[in-house]
Protein backbone atom coordinates (compact mmCIF):
# COMPACT_ATOMS: atom_id res chain seq x y z
CA UNK A 1 0.00 0.00 0.00
CA UNK A 2 1.12 3.48 -0.79
CA UNK A 3 2.82 5.00 2.36
CA UNK A 4 0.66 7.97 2.12
CA UNK A 5 -2.66 5.92 2.30
CA UNK A 6 -0.72 3.71 5.17
CA UNK A 7 -0.16 6.78 7.80
CA UNK A 8 -3.84 8.03 7.09
CA UNK A 9 -5.67 4.39 7.88
CA UNK A 10 -3.05 4.54 10.93
CA UNK A 11 -3.89 7.60 12.35
CA UNK A 12 -7.48 7.75 11.05
CA UNK A 13 -7.97 4.93 13.30
CA UNK A 14 -6.77 6.53 16.12
CA UNK A 15 -8.35 9.54 16.18
CA UNK A 16 -11.56 8.54 17.63
CA UNK A 17 -9.45 6.39 20.35
CA UNK A 18 -7.56 9.50 21.36
CA UNK A 19 -9.69 9.93 24.67
CA UNK A 20 -8.19 12.90 27.31
CA UNK A 21 -5.95 13.26 24.29
CA UNK A 22 -3.79 12.44 21.68
CA UNK A 23 -0.97 11.21 24.46
CA UNK A 24 -3.30 8.03 24.66
CA UNK A 25 -2.47 6.61 21.44
CA UNK A 26 1.34 7.12 21.98
CA UNK A 27 1.67 3.54 22.92
CA UNK A 28 -0.57 1.93 19.50
CA UNK A 29 1.47 4.36 17.65
CA UNK A 30 4.54 3.07 18.75
CA UNK A 31 3.92 -0.22 18.80
CA UNK A 32 2.37 -0.05 14.86
CA UNK A 33 5.47 2.15 13.48
CA UNK A 34 8.20 0.15 15.85
CA UNK A 35 6.89 -3.26 16.18
CA UNK A 36 4.77 -3.68 13.36
CA UNK A 37 6.00 -1.71 10.60
CA UNK A 38 9.43 -1.40 11.39
CA UNK A 39 9.75 2.42 10.23
CA UNK A 40 11.45 3.69 13.17
CA UNK A 41 14.12 1.88 15.95
CA UNK A 42 12.64 2.80 19.72
CA UNK A 43 15.13 5.19 20.47
CA UNK A 44 14.61 6.99 17.24
CA UNK A 45 10.28 6.72 18.74
CA UNK A 46 11.25 8.07 21.78
CA UNK A 47 13.52 10.77 20.48
CA UNK A 48 10.88 11.76 17.36
CA UNK A 49 8.54 11.86 20.64
CA UNK A 50 10.47 14.17 22.25
CA UNK A 51 10.73 16.96 19.37
CA UNK A 52 7.26 16.66 18.70
CA UNK A 53 7.17 17.71 22.90
CA UNK A 54 9.82 20.96 22.68
CA UNK A 55 7.79 22.03 19.84
CA UNK A 56 5.14 24.57 20.57
CA UNK A 57 1.45 23.48 19.39
CA UNK A 58 -1.21 20.48 20.57
CA UNK A 59 0.13 16.35 21.51
CA UNK A 60 -1.07 15.67 17.85
CA UNK A 61 2.07 17.16 16.73
CA UNK A 62 3.14 13.14 17.61
CA UNK A 63 1.33 12.33 14.06
CA UNK A 64 3.21 15.05 11.96
CA UNK A 65 6.38 14.39 13.30
CA UNK A 66 5.96 10.72 12.49
CA UNK A 67 4.35 11.14 9.05
CA UNK A 68 7.21 13.12 7.91
CA UNK A 69 10.07 11.53 9.05
CA UNK A 70 8.47 8.29 7.39
CA UNK A 71 6.74 10.38 3.21
CA UNK A 72 8.58 13.76 3.89
CA UNK A 73 6.04 17.38 4.03
CA UNK A 74 3.22 15.39 2.32
CA UNK A 75 3.27 12.49 5.03
CA UNK A 76 3.33 14.67 8.06
CA UNK A 77 0.34 16.87 6.39
CA UNK A 78 -1.96 13.40 5.70
CA UNK A 79 -1.19 11.97 9.10
CA UNK A 80 -1.83 14.79 10.98
CA UNK A 81 -5.15 15.57 9.00
CA UNK A 82 -6.07 11.88 9.45
CA UNK A 83 -5.19 11.88 13.43
CA UNK A 84 -7.78 15.65 13.70
CA UNK A 85 -10.33 14.97 11.14
CA UNK A 86 -12.74 12.26 12.54
CA UNK A 87 -12.62 13.41 15.97
CA UNK A 88 -13.25 16.82 15.09
CA UNK A 89 -16.14 16.21 12.19
CA UNK A 90 -17.43 14.60 15.60
CA UNK A 91 -17.07 17.26 18.05
CA UNK A 92 -18.88 19.75 15.57
CA UNK A 93 -21.91 17.20 15.26
CA UNK A 94 -22.15 17.03 18.70
CA UNK A 95 -21.78 20.59 19.77
CA UNK A 96 -24.50 21.47 17.52
CA UNK A 97 -26.82 18.59 17.77
CA UNK A 98 -27.15 19.74 21.57
CA UNK A 99 -28.59 22.98 22.08
CA UNK A 100 -27.99 22.44 25.43
CA UNK A 101 -25.26 20.19 26.87
CA UNK A 102 -23.44 21.50 29.44
CA UNK A 103 -23.47 19.59 32.40
CA UNK A 104 -25.61 17.00 30.72
CA UNK A 105 -25.57 13.55 32.31
CA UNK A 106 -24.01 11.59 29.35
CA UNK A 107 -20.87 14.52 29.09
CA UNK A 108 -20.36 13.44 33.19
CA UNK A 109 -20.90 9.30 32.37
CA UNK A 110 -18.35 10.03 29.40
CA UNK A 111 -15.72 11.93 31.71
CA UNK A 112 -16.49 9.04 34.70
CA UNK A 113 -15.83 6.30 31.69
CA UNK A 114 -12.90 7.65 29.88
CA UNK A 115 -10.88 8.88 33.08
CA UNK A 116 -9.43 5.97 34.33
CA UNK A 117 -8.63 4.95 30.61
CA UNK A 118 -6.76 7.72 29.82
CA UNK A 119 -5.57 7.23 33.06
CA UNK A 120 -4.19 3.74 32.13
CA UNK A 121 -3.27 4.74 28.55
CA UNK A 122 -0.81 7.94 29.70
CA UNK A 123 0.71 5.35 31.98
CA UNK A 124 1.28 2.93 30.05
CA UNK A 125 2.68 5.72 27.33
CA UNK A 126 4.72 6.54 29.72
CA UNK A 127 6.75 2.84 30.26
CA UNK A 128 7.14 2.35 26.58
CA UNK A 129 8.93 5.59 26.26
CA UNK A 130 10.74 4.91 29.39
CA UNK A 131 11.76 1.64 28.05
CA UNK A 132 12.73 2.87 24.78
CA UNK A 133 14.85 5.86 26.06
CA UNK A 134 16.57 5.02 29.29
CA UNK A 135 19.77 3.26 28.33
CA UNK A 136 22.25 3.66 31.34
CA UNK A 137 22.29 5.29 34.83
CA UNK A 138 22.22 9.22 33.78
CA UNK A 139 18.89 9.34 31.62
CA UNK A 140 16.92 7.06 34.10
CA UNK A 141 17.72 9.73 36.82
CA UNK A 142 16.57 12.79 33.72
CA UNK A 143 13.31 10.22 33.85
CA UNK A 144 13.00 10.39 37.13
CA UNK A 145 13.61 13.67 37.70
CA UNK A 146 11.62 14.97 35.52
CA UNK A 147 8.58 12.77 36.47
CA UNK A 148 8.86 13.88 40.29
CA UNK A 149 9.02 17.84 38.85
CA UNK A 150 6.59 17.99 36.25
CA UNK A 151 4.41 15.49 39.03
CA UNK A 152 4.92 17.60 41.91
CA UNK A 153 6.07 21.03 41.04
CA UNK A 154 4.57 23.97 38.60
CA UNK A 155 7.81 24.20 36.70
CA UNK A 156 7.68 24.49 32.95
CA UNK A 157 7.91 21.64 30.97
CA UNK A 158 10.44 23.55 28.29
CA UNK A 159 12.58 24.10 31.70
CA UNK A 160 12.79 19.94 32.23
CA UNK A 161 13.24 19.10 28.28
CA UNK A 162 15.92 21.54 27.98
CA UNK A 163 17.86 20.80 31.39
CA UNK A 164 17.72 16.92 29.84
CA UNK A 165 19.06 18.07 26.71
CA UNK A 166 21.85 19.83 28.54
CA UNK A 167 22.03 16.94 31.08
CA UNK A 168 22.74 13.98 27.96
CA UNK A 169 24.93 16.54 25.80
CA UNK A 170 27.43 17.38 28.85
CA UNK A 171 27.50 14.21 30.68
CA UNK A 172 27.05 11.20 27.96
CA UNK B 1 -25.43 26.71 22.38
CA UNK B 2 -26.30 30.04 20.86
CA UNK B 3 -24.67 31.98 23.52
CA UNK B 4 -21.18 30.66 22.82
CA UNK B 5 -21.26 33.10 19.64
CA UNK B 6 -19.67 35.80 19.93
CA UNK B 7 -20.75 38.23 17.37
CA UNK B 8 -18.83 39.10 14.41
CA UNK B 9 -15.87 37.09 14.32
CA UNK B 10 -14.55 36.79 10.73
CA UNK B 11 -12.71 34.35 9.51
CA UNK B 12 -9.64 36.51 10.23
CA UNK B 13 -10.09 36.92 13.54
CA UNK B 14 -10.48 33.05 14.09
CA UNK B 15 -7.47 32.24 12.41
CA UNK B 16 -5.05 34.83 14.48
CA UNK B 17 -6.66 33.94 17.71
CA UNK B 18 -5.61 30.51 17.23
CA UNK B 19 -2.82 31.17 15.49
CA UNK B 20 -1.48 33.08 18.30
CA UNK B 21 -2.36 30.16 20.89
CA UNK B 22 -0.73 27.46 18.48
CA UNK B 23 2.26 29.47 17.67
CA UNK B 24 3.20 30.40 21.61
CA UNK B 25 1.73 27.00 23.34
CA UNK B 26 4.70 25.74 24.71
CA UNK B 27 4.21 22.48 26.83
CA UNK B 28 0.56 22.53 25.88
CA UNK B 29 -1.87 24.62 24.60
CA UNK B 30 -4.73 24.78 27.18
CA UNK B 31 -3.43 28.19 29.58
CA UNK B 32 -2.34 30.29 26.50
CA UNK B 33 -5.64 29.63 24.39
CA UNK B 34 -7.69 30.45 27.45
CA UNK B 35 -5.78 33.68 27.80
CA UNK B 36 -6.38 34.34 23.76
CA UNK B 37 -9.96 33.77 23.98
CA UNK B 38 -10.76 34.47 27.34
CA UNK B 39 -8.82 37.45 28.61
CA UNK B 40 -7.34 38.87 25.43
CA UNK B 41 -9.78 39.05 22.46
CA UNK B 42 -12.99 38.20 25.33
CA UNK B 43 -14.45 35.98 22.68
CA UNK B 44 -16.07 33.90 25.13
CA UNK B 45 -16.69 34.16 29.53
CA UNK B 46 -14.29 32.17 31.54
CA UNK B 47 -17.79 30.02 31.91
CA UNK B 48 -18.62 29.56 28.30
CA UNK B 49 -14.92 28.49 27.46
CA UNK B 50 -15.26 25.86 30.43
CA UNK B 51 -18.48 24.67 28.80
CA UNK B 52 -17.13 24.48 25.26
CA UNK B 53 -13.81 22.68 26.52
CA UNK B 54 -15.25 20.30 28.77
CA UNK B 55 -17.51 18.95 25.98
CA UNK B 56 -13.98 18.67 24.02
CA UNK B 57 -12.62 16.37 26.94
CA UNK B 58 -15.77 14.24 27.07
CA UNK B 59 -15.35 13.64 22.95
CA UNK B 60 -12.39 11.61 21.21
CA UNK B 61 -9.53 13.87 19.70
CA UNK B 62 -6.81 16.45 21.37
CA UNK B 63 -8.69 18.55 23.35
CA UNK B 64 -7.67 22.18 21.86
CA UNK B 65 -7.90 20.82 18.14
CA UNK B 66 -11.40 19.53 19.22
CA UNK B 67 -12.25 22.93 20.86
CA UNK B 68 -10.87 25.00 17.38
CA UNK B 69 -13.28 22.91 15.64
CA UNK B 70 -16.23 23.22 17.90
CA UNK B 71 -15.66 27.23 18.38
CA UNK B 72 -14.77 27.31 14.56
CA UNK B 73 -17.68 25.99 13.53
CA UNK B 74 -19.91 27.95 15.73
CA UNK B 75 -19.03 31.31 14.40
CA UNK B 76 -18.52 30.56 10.71
CA UNK B 77 -19.54 26.69 9.78
CA UNK B 78 -17.66 24.48 8.28
CA UNK B 79 -14.82 26.75 6.92
CA UNK B 80 -14.77 28.53 10.49
CA UNK B 81 -13.51 25.30 11.64
CA UNK B 82 -11.62 24.50 9.38
CA UNK B 83 -9.98 28.07 9.18
CA UNK B 84 -9.07 28.05 13.40
CA UNK B 85 -7.67 24.48 13.09
CA UNK B 86 -5.22 25.95 10.62
CA UNK B 87 -4.26 28.64 12.67
CA UNK B 88 -3.41 26.14 15.80
CA UNK B 89 -1.69 24.07 13.48
CA UNK B 90 0.52 26.01 10.80
CA UNK B 91 2.67 27.41 12.60
CA UNK B 92 3.88 24.56 15.05
CA UNK B 93 3.75 21.65 12.22
CA UNK B 94 6.34 24.03 10.63
CA UNK B 95 8.66 23.79 13.31
CA UNK B 96 7.87 20.11 14.52
CA UNK B 97 8.68 19.38 10.79
CA UNK B 98 11.69 21.78 10.83
CA UNK B 99 12.79 19.94 13.49
CA UNK B 100 12.19 16.62 12.46
CA UNK B 101 14.42 17.56 9.28
CA UNK B 102 17.15 18.42 11.51
CA UNK B 103 16.89 15.18 13.22
CA UNK B 104 16.90 13.33 10.14
CA UNK B 105 20.19 14.86 8.96
CA UNK B 106 22.31 15.84 11.96
CA UNK B 107 20.80 13.16 14.75
CA UNK B 108 23.19 10.69 14.52
CA UNK B 109 26.07 13.22 15.18
CA UNK B 110 27.91 12.10 18.93
CA UNK B 111 26.91 15.54 20.66
CA UNK B 112 23.31 15.81 18.98
CA UNK B 113 22.92 12.09 20.02
CA UNK B 114 23.97 12.98 23.52
CA UNK B 115 21.53 15.64 23.75
CA UNK B 116 18.53 13.91 22.36
CA UNK B 117 19.09 10.71 24.30
CA UNK B 118 18.97 13.55 27.60
CA UNK B 119 16.07 14.97 26.02
CA UNK B 120 14.09 11.67 25.38
CA UNK B 121 14.89 10.58 28.59
CA UNK B 122 13.20 14.03 29.98
CA UNK B 123 10.03 13.73 27.80
CA UNK B 124 9.52 10.50 29.03
CA UNK B 125 9.28 11.63 32.56
CA UNK B 126 7.25 14.09 31.80
CA UNK B 127 4.53 11.45 30.81
CA UNK B 128 4.96 9.86 33.47
CA UNK B 129 4.60 12.99 35.26
CA UNK B 130 1.31 13.48 33.72
CA UNK B 131 0.22 9.92 34.16
CA UNK B 132 0.58 10.42 37.87
CA UNK B 133 -1.27 13.37 37.63
CA UNK B 134 -3.72 12.19 35.92
CA UNK B 135 -3.56 8.81 37.98
CA UNK B 136 -3.84 10.65 41.29
CA UNK B 137 -7.22 11.63 41.56
CA UNK B 138 -8.72 9.38 39.31
CA UNK B 139 -7.64 6.21 40.81
CA UNK B 140 -9.16 6.36 44.77
CA UNK B 141 -12.24 4.57 43.39
CA UNK B 142 -12.33 0.92 43.27
CA UNK B 143 -13.64 0.56 39.76
CA UNK B 144 -11.08 3.02 38.53
CA UNK B 145 -8.16 1.77 39.56
CA UNK B 146 -9.26 -1.85 37.65
CA UNK B 147 -10.65 -0.49 34.91
CA UNK B 148 -6.86 1.87 34.98
CA UNK B 149 -4.71 -1.53 35.69
CA UNK B 150 -6.73 -3.49 33.20
CA UNK B 151 -5.98 -0.95 30.36
CA UNK B 152 -1.97 -1.16 31.30
CA UNK B 153 -1.77 -4.46 31.74
CA UNK B 154 -3.67 -5.09 28.04
CA UNK B 155 -1.69 -2.61 26.89
CA UNK B 156 1.60 -2.99 27.91
CA UNK B 157 1.48 -6.17 29.18
CA UNK B 158 -0.21 -8.12 26.30
CA UNK B 159 0.18 -5.78 23.48
CA UNK B 160 -2.79 -6.24 22.06
CA UNK B 161 -4.01 -3.26 19.50
CA UNK B 162 -5.51 -0.45 21.08
CA UNK B 163 -9.06 -0.43 19.44
CA UNK B 164 -9.09 -4.24 20.84
CA UNK B 165 -8.45 -2.50 23.93
CA UNK B 166 -11.08 -0.10 23.54
CA UNK B 167 -13.94 -2.56 22.65
CA UNK B 168 -13.02 -4.81 25.57
CA UNK B 169 -12.52 -1.97 28.41
CA UNK B 170 -14.93 0.84 27.31
CA UNK B 171 -18.08 -0.96 27.26
CA UNK B 172 -17.32 -2.12 30.92
CA UNK B 173 -16.27 1.58 31.74
CA UNK B 174 -19.02 3.55 30.50
CA UNK B 175 -21.77 0.62 32.18
CA UNK B 176 -20.09 0.95 35.57
CA UNK B 177 -19.86 5.01 35.12
CA UNK B 178 -23.65 5.19 34.27
CA UNK B 179 -24.05 3.63 37.35
CA UNK B 180 -21.83 5.87 39.29
CA UNK B 181 -23.49 9.13 38.11
CA UNK B 182 -26.13 10.17 39.03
Amino acid sequence: MNILAQLALLFGKLSLMAVGGANATVPEIARQVVSVRHWLTPAQFAQLYAISNAAPGPNVMISTVIGAHVAGVAGGIVATLAMILPSGLLVIVVSKGFERHAGARWQKVARAALLPITAGLVLAAALVLTMQSVSGWLTACIAAGCAVLSWRSRLHPLWLLGGGALLGLLML
Amino acid sequence: MQHNRAPGLSHKDLFLGFFEAGVLGFGGVLPIARRVVVEKRRWLTQEQFNELFSLCQSLPGANMVNFSFAFGARNQGLSGAAVAVLGILAAPMAIVMVFGGLYARYGTLGPVRHALAGLAAAAAGLMLGAGLKIAGPVLRQGRNIGIAAAVFVLVVGLRLPLPLVMLLVLPVSLVLAARAVK
